[in-house]
């Protein structure tokens, strides 16, 4: 049962039953984990830790950097090899700074508190403790858990939205972590509702995973508060904006927050791993990812350490049938192209997909024939030929016109667009270029500022010099007069 | 007709007086557009525009004197920001795509503290006989320093790309 449906969206071939049937599944540690440093939304974590020292599973490795950030947490117990730069998990390929953890095999975990009844603890204590845990949002932009809680406790929250749509193709690990793990999954849902005070809990899931909608109303029956609503599949229905419309049939206002609205929503696997952190005081340090693709020889979920080389992965899902054509982290229609299989797994990706060429076409763009699809699929409801225009013409502000800072990266228009034109391209591109004005605007005003203070400063010195100068010539003068006055008297005597 | 005519002439005096008066009650000695195009400047007085400071760059652009590119620290997005305030078209193509700032090769620099006497935004730390450093966050690219340096050892270069400043780049025609 749903309020209302949100516009515009796309129903692209799921390909979920690949891995969807096959329970998740733990395989042996890889020899070496690379713990990136940078998993979340925000700075790099500062590392903590030196090359030669054992850590243990679950110890913290890397505090949180400055302003928005996460703490890293050791996957296993072992020897921290080097601290180096090393591929990201980033659609620019560029490197940065890793733990490279030698594992030991051991798997002997720190000492940790779990807490028995959290519900006694007051709401600050346990979102710090969150914090604490390095949790991050797992559907896939990785924005750390507790800066949204502790914003959302200076917000009346009716509703807490547990998203469980999942709706981009291949991604299985919600809905498996919802069959197999249903009860953790609402625990954490019920303690994240305890934080913010919520009044009701919406566990919202796509009707296309009908076991996944069974365990979780089965697992939350004994809680009033707590509703499991299945809504209608359709991409983007994950996404915040949209899911926050169907359930509550509020929409979040442009430029606004979910707060705004009196929602807070947070991932299913994001509520697991909070179940995980207070109840058995896990800091995360594992996910569960759909390694998928038709190049995969066994497609399946896995649970695996963060760190865990994507190759690892692969190599025990079968290893391939083929070459993949193309590698991606998270989904394939808002996921990140890799460059190779050496990215390691990090927080914030659900899915390993190895591609053939057959399941991605990349024909050659063609003219824009202004036939709209892209704006009948646009979930925002916004103008994509017009700002993808705007972008090509440089002008970025024309494309703030038509709602580029309300575009959420979906590709629905992309994916429609019968020329083929990479949309969702000139939009990242037209965001990055508004957002390097941005910055050097803030550069100039901080500028203006320190050559303002260094004017003020020489004055000073001016001043401080020149009054300096004239104290020491009326000194110089009281001396002379003095002189000559004893003179005077000298003579006169 | 009349009544046409005769209600124009009287609207038109009426507005005319109007105007007059609100421009004597609202005078303001400087003008308010130089006023707003010197905010968006660095603020350096670096001289590299060839006047002798931000206010006066500011007057020649609003009067058409200078260009609205002449500011190399404020780059293209200045240039944009200032064309767009006075409504004219740019050609962007000209300015550097990246900002240059000033770095110092150490095994050059001999601490004569010269660059830092001249850095208007005082950018450059250090002290007598010891190696100076740019922090590169405070520097406009004035070049200011580049000619105090009396050993040749300040570079310009482009800001370094990290993860924290890359963006993507435009797609390519096909």
């Amino acid at each position: 049962m749903w309020f209302s449906a949100f516009r515009g969206g796309v129903h692209p071939d799921s390909f979920k039953e690949l891995s969807s049937e096959l329970p998740i599944k733990t395989i042996p540690l890889a020899n070496e984990l690379q713990v990136s440093l940078r998993q979340h939304a925000g700075s790099e974590a500062v590392p903590i830790v030196k090359v030669g020292d054992r850590v243990l599973k679950g110890q913290l490795i890397a505090k949180a950097g400055d302003g928005l950030s996460a703490p890293v947490h050791a996957p296993t117990s072992g020897t921290v090899a080097s601290i180096q730069p090393a591929t990201a998990a980033h659609a620019s390929g560029m490197k940065n700074t890793v733990v490279v953890i030698t594992v030991d095999g051991q798997d002997e975990p720190a000492p940790s508190i779990a807490m028995m009844d959290p519900f006694t603890v007051d709401r600050q204590t346990l979102a710090a403790t969150i914090a604490q845990a390095g949790i991050v949002g797992m559907g896939g932009a990785a924005f750390p858990a507790a800066v949204k809680l502790s914003s959302a406790t200076k917000h009346h929250i009716e509703t807490l939205i547990i998203n469980g749509g999942e709706c981009e193709p291949y991604l299985t690990a919600d809905d498996r972590l919802m069959r197999e793990r249903a009860d953790t999954v609402i625990s954490g849902a019920r303690l994240i509702q305890y934080v913010v005070d919520a009044k009701r809990v919406a566990v919202a899931i796509e009707d296309n995973k009908p076991e996944a909608i069974a365990a979780m109303e089965a697992a939350a029956s004994g809680f009033a508060d707590v509703d499991i609503k299945p809504v209608p599949t359709r991409y983007p229905m994950g996404s915040a904006k949209q899911m926050i419309q169907v359930v509550t049939g509020k929409e979040v206002p442009a430029g606004g927050r979910s707060s705004d609205v009196g929602v807070l929503m947070h991932n299913a696997a994001t509520a697991y791993a909070i179940a995980r952190a207070i109840y058995k005081g896990e800091p995360l340090i594992s996910r569960i990812v759909t390694v998928s693709g038709a190049a995969i020889k066994t497609p399946q979920n896995i649970e695996a350490p963060i760190g865990t080389p994507i190759a690892h992965l692969i190599q025990h899902c079968g290893g391939t049938s083929e070459p993949p054509a193309r590698i991606i982290l998270g989904g394939p229609m808002m996921g990140m192209i890799m460059p190779n299989t050496d990215v390691t797994l990090n927080k914030g990706a659900a899915g390993v997909l190895a591609l053939t060429s057959k399941e991605f076409s990349q024909p050659s763009e063609s003219a824009c024939i202004r036939c709209a699809r892209c704006v009948d699929a646009c979930p925002m409801g916004l103008v994509p030929l017009e700002m993808a225009n705007h972008a090509r013409a440089q002008d970025f502000d024309g494309a703030d016109d038509f709602g580029l800072k309300d575009c959420i990266l979906c590709g629905s228009c992309a994916y429609v667009c019968p020329s083929h034109i990479p949309l969702v391209h000139y939009f990242q591109y037209a965001k990055g270029e508004q957002s390097l004005r941005k910055a050097s605007n803030r550069r100039s005003d901080y500028t203006r500022d320190l050559a303002e203070a260094k004017r003020l400063r020489k004055e000073r010195e001016a001043e401080a010099k020149a009054a300096a100068k004239a104290a020491k010539a009326a000194k110089r003068k009281k001396a002379a007069t003095n002189k000559a006055k004893r003179s005077v008297a000298e003579s006169e005597s | 007709m009349f009544i046409a005519v005769a209600v124009l002439t009287i609207m038109g005096l009426t507005l005319g007086w109007g105007l007059g008066l609100a421009g004597r009650v609202f005078h303001v000695d400087s003008d308010p557009l130089v006023e707003e195009i010197t905010a968006m400047m660095p603020g350096t007085q670096c001289g590299q525009c060839g006047f002798a400071g931000c206010t006066p760059a500011a007057e020649a652009i609003a009067s058409g004197e200078a260009e609205v590119t002449c500011c190399p620290p404020g780059g293209k997005p200045l240039a944009q920001s200032i064309a767009d305030k006075l409504g004219v078209t740019v050609n962007l193509d000209d300015i550097s795509d990246v900002p240059l700032f000033a770095a110092i090769k150490r095994d050059l620099c001999t601490g004569c503290m010269r660059c830092s006497k001249v850095c208007p935004t005082d950018a450059i730390v250090g002290a007598n006989k010891q190696i100076h450093s740019v922090i590169s966050a405070a520097c406009t690219g004035c070049k200011s320093c580049v000619n105090a340096c009396p050993e040749d050892c300040i570079d310009m270069q482009p800001e370094p790309i990290t993860l924290d400043n890359w963006a993507w780049p435009k797609p390519e025609v096909a």
